[in-house]
């Protein structure tokens, strides 16, 4: 990908401390079997020791195959979950096990848009009642000013301020998302996980949303963590991008080093296996097939999670798990045998 | 042939001579909100062997139209009319039995969805034994081998036992594969995939195009690949249809419409995706407004609404339908702008922007 080395990704604010400290992050879904007594008998583990930051004003883009972990790492550093293990500190603030009370003045600076644009939204509920939610519940303003504030977000998000009483049926999926990000800006948040946001959305309505979402973050200097499966659309939007396998990190970089030196096996399958619209080259380009599926995450591969599926795996794959190293300064990666490979 | 149109009788036309032709193809379904144009005289031709990819904005009638070739539209509310012709047989005025018959040994479907295929209380080698046996009269243990030799086709892992396993028991990518197994057991002439990879990863969906083109090699199918996902067009097929607001807007060999595209619509199409194999640019291309009520279908060109040329036309754009035309060597195109205009956006405009 020689032709893109001209792209450098954005330095990210230069505040020393970093918004989002994560460490060590797990979250374990107990499993129980049993009628009447039920009785615990593993536990899915979703998460497995996360290890990141995100610096203010900066997008930390995340991927990997479905059931990795995506979501629920997203939902333990906005604390929709609790976590079993690690540490999350947000603006200097240990968050990790804060109650819902010791979380409220917090609340306002974390906020997560979802993928489906089409169950995250109460249907019973008019944009405007959806949308200036967040005030009611922070009670930052006046019933009249909540009128006003909800039809500001909605013309910022490119929605017509008119449609205030209408419900979340009369608009399509893209207007839905859109709504979506309006709730979540209302009360001007430092940080926005955003979950798949433009997935379940047309190409040509994704790119709208992309754009919102950048504009949005330039004029209100907010910091992503954008997660998603697409890679092309994560390049797009990330300055840094972590990949996942099955609840860990196995690289993590920033956006250039890790679209064109990617080093992890797993990094170069994904990216590999992504067919680029162009018919030419797409006929000469090399795939990485891999085998099989992921394996559960109840029982997990012990050692390096990805030795059942990698065709690098040697013996010392299944007895340690290699660490989570820096090769490049700012680009980690997670495997004994890292080699660098183009591939887009 | 006489048959029955939404419009009244039409004169007997000739057979097709290509192994799958649709003609005018046109599912309208009347609802309380008025009639729905799903699908508004669509024609193509697919030859043994090849891939005819349809991609669109969802609702733009992908999905209605392959249900339409595969007759599942007979004996609904729809209001069907056109001819679709396999293999020299009309199935548009055949009998509903018939096609049905047609259904499992010439033709087949793979959908977006494995779980809507698939029954919950069967095993999946139950499923596939059963449609194998339905058009095959073989005893149920002929059946069984069949399901266990066709799920070690599509690369089920230890496939004696898996066969007795029930659909939530398989991965997603399982069961894609099941489903890909039983649509595949009578070795069907002609394959629909309706985003068959759509809900997958990158991963999987590498295997199963893998697989999809492997299996095309050995049986020589014509496959329908319906996606909205540029990516696996450019990979996969020969043909290209791009569709908006039920009707094709242009049609041509996939190097003609990826390198000389024509509509206005596939333009804002790709350029509005993001890409691997760019440079990364700091803003999108999005296509202004959202894909038409298929209800309330524009005036005109029923793109014009989010058309950029749409002045360049000179008001015909929102009163008058183009017609789709050949824009040279049969790649075919549905817009009011000259082959010179067109030329000079394309290559203006566009193009450096691609
Ligand atoms: N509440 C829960 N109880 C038990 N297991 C759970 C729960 N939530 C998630 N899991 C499991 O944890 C793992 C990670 O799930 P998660 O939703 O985070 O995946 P993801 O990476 O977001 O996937 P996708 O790309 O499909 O959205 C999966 O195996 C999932 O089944
Ligand atoms: N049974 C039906 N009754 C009424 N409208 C339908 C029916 N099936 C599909 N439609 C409509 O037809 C249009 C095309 O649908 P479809 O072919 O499923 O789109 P896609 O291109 O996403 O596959 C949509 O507007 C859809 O709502
Ligand atoms: S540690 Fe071994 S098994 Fe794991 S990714 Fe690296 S080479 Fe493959
Ligand atoms: S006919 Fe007019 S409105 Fe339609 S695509 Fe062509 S230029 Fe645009
Ligand atoms: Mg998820
Ligand atoms: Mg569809």
């Amino acid at each position: 990908m020689t032709a893109t080395t001209s792209d450098v990704a954005a330095t990210p604010a230069d505040d020393a401390r970093p918004l989002l400290q994560v460490e060590g992050l797990q979250k374990y879904f107990p499993v129980n079997r049993g009628i009447i007594f039920q009785k615990e008998v593993g536990a899915v583990k979703a998460v497995d020791g996360l290890t990141f930051s995100v610096a203010k004003g900066e997008t930390l883009g995340v991927v990997g195959e479905t059931g990795c972990g995506k979501s629920t790492m997203g939902r333990l550093i906005t604390r929709l979950l609790e976590p079993t293990g690690g540490s999350i500190v947000f603006n200097g603030h240990d968050i990790t096990h804060m109650s819902r009370g010791q979380m409220r003045p917090l609340r306002k600076d974390v906020q997560i848009i979802f993928q489906d644009p089409y169950s995250s939204l109460n249907p019973r509920h008019t944009i405007g009642t959806i949308v200036g939610a967040p005030f009611r519940l922070q009670k930052v303003q006046t019933e009249s000013g909540v009128k006003k504030a909800v039809q500001d977000l909605l013309a910022l998000v490119g929605l017509n301020p008119e449609h205030y009483n209408r419900y979340p049926h009369e608009f399509s999926g893209g207007q839905r998302q859109r709504i979506g990000i309006a709730r979540a800006l209302a009360l001007r948040p430092k940080l926005i996980v955003c979950d798949e946001p433009v997935s379940a959305l047309d190409v040509s309505i994704q790119a709208q949303v992309i754009n919102l979402l950048d504009d949005l973050q330039d004029e209100f200097d907010l910091t992503y963590v954008f997660i998603a499966h697409d890679l092309s659309v994560v390049r797009h939007i990330s300055d840094r991008v972590a990949v996942m396998y099955l609840g860990k990190i196995v690289e993590i970089g920033d956006r250039v080093s890790l679209y064109e030196h990617p080093m992890h096996p797993y990094t170069h399958a994904l990216l590999s296996a992504v067919p680029v619209p162009d018919p030419v080259k797409e006929s000469k380009r090399e795939r990485i097939l891999l085998t099989g599926d992921v394996p559960s995450p109840l029982n997990p591969p012990p050692a390096c999670r990805f030795h059942t599926r990698c065709w690098k795996a040697q013996a010392i794959c299944k007895q340690v798990e290699p660490p989570l190293v820096q090769l490049q300064p700012g680009h980690e990666v997670a495997c004994h045998f890292p080699e660098e490979r183009v591939l887009v | 042939m006489t048959q029955e149109t939404l419009e009244g009788t039409v004169p007997p036309r000739p057979a097709a001579t290509a192994f799958l032709e649709v003609r005018d193809l046109k599912v309208h379904f009347p609802t309380d909100d008025g009639l729905v144009k799903s699908v508004d005289g669509l024609s193509f031709q697919l030859e043994k062997g090849k891939t005819l990819g349809i991609v669109g904005e969802s609702g733009s009638g992908k999905s209605v139209t392959s249900l339409g070739i595969l007759g599942l539209h007979k004996g609904t509310r729809a209001h069907l009319s056109g001819e679709v012709w396999l293999d020299g047989q009309e199935l548009i005025a055949a009998s509903k039995e018939e096609v049905r018959r047609l259904r499992g040994i010439k033709m087949a479907m793979i959908f977006q969805d494995p779980l809507s295929a698939l029954h919950p209380y069967f095993t999946v080698g139950a499923q596939i034994s059963e449609a194998y046996r339905i058009h095959n009269h073989v005893s149920r243990k002929a059946g069984r081998a069949r399901a266990i030799e066709m799920l070690e086709r599509v690369g089920i892992p230890t496939p004696d036992k898996r066969v007795d396993d029930y659909p939530h028991q398989f991965s997603g990518g399982m069961r894609q594969r099941a489903m890909i197994a039983m649509s595949l057991s009578c070795n069907p002439e002609l394959l629909i995939a309706d985003e068959p990879t759509t809900a997958l990863d990158v991963t999987v969906q590498a295997q199963i195009l893998d697989l999809l083109r492997d299996l095309q090699k050995e049986f020589g199918s014509a496959i329908i690949m319906i996606t909205h996902d540029l990516g696996v067009v450019a990979e996969f097929v020969d043909d290209l249809l791009v569709m908006y607001g039920g009707k094709a807007v242009e049609y041509g060999t996939v190097n003609e419409v990826f390198y000389e595209p024509q509509h206005p619509y596939t333009w804002g199409l790709l350029s509005s995706v993001t890409r691997l194999d760019r440079l990364r640019t700091d803003r999108l291309k999005p296509i202004a407004g959202s894909p038409p009520s298929l209800i309330n279908i524009p005036d005109g060109c029923a793109f014009h609404p989010r058309c950029p040329y749409e002045p360049m036309t000179g008001g015909k754009g929102s009163t008058v339908v183009p017609e789709l035309v050949d824009a040279g060597k049969g790649h075919l195109v549905r817009c009011h702008l000259t082959a010179k205009e067109r030329q000079d956006i394309f290559l203006k405009q566009v193009k450096p922007t691609l």
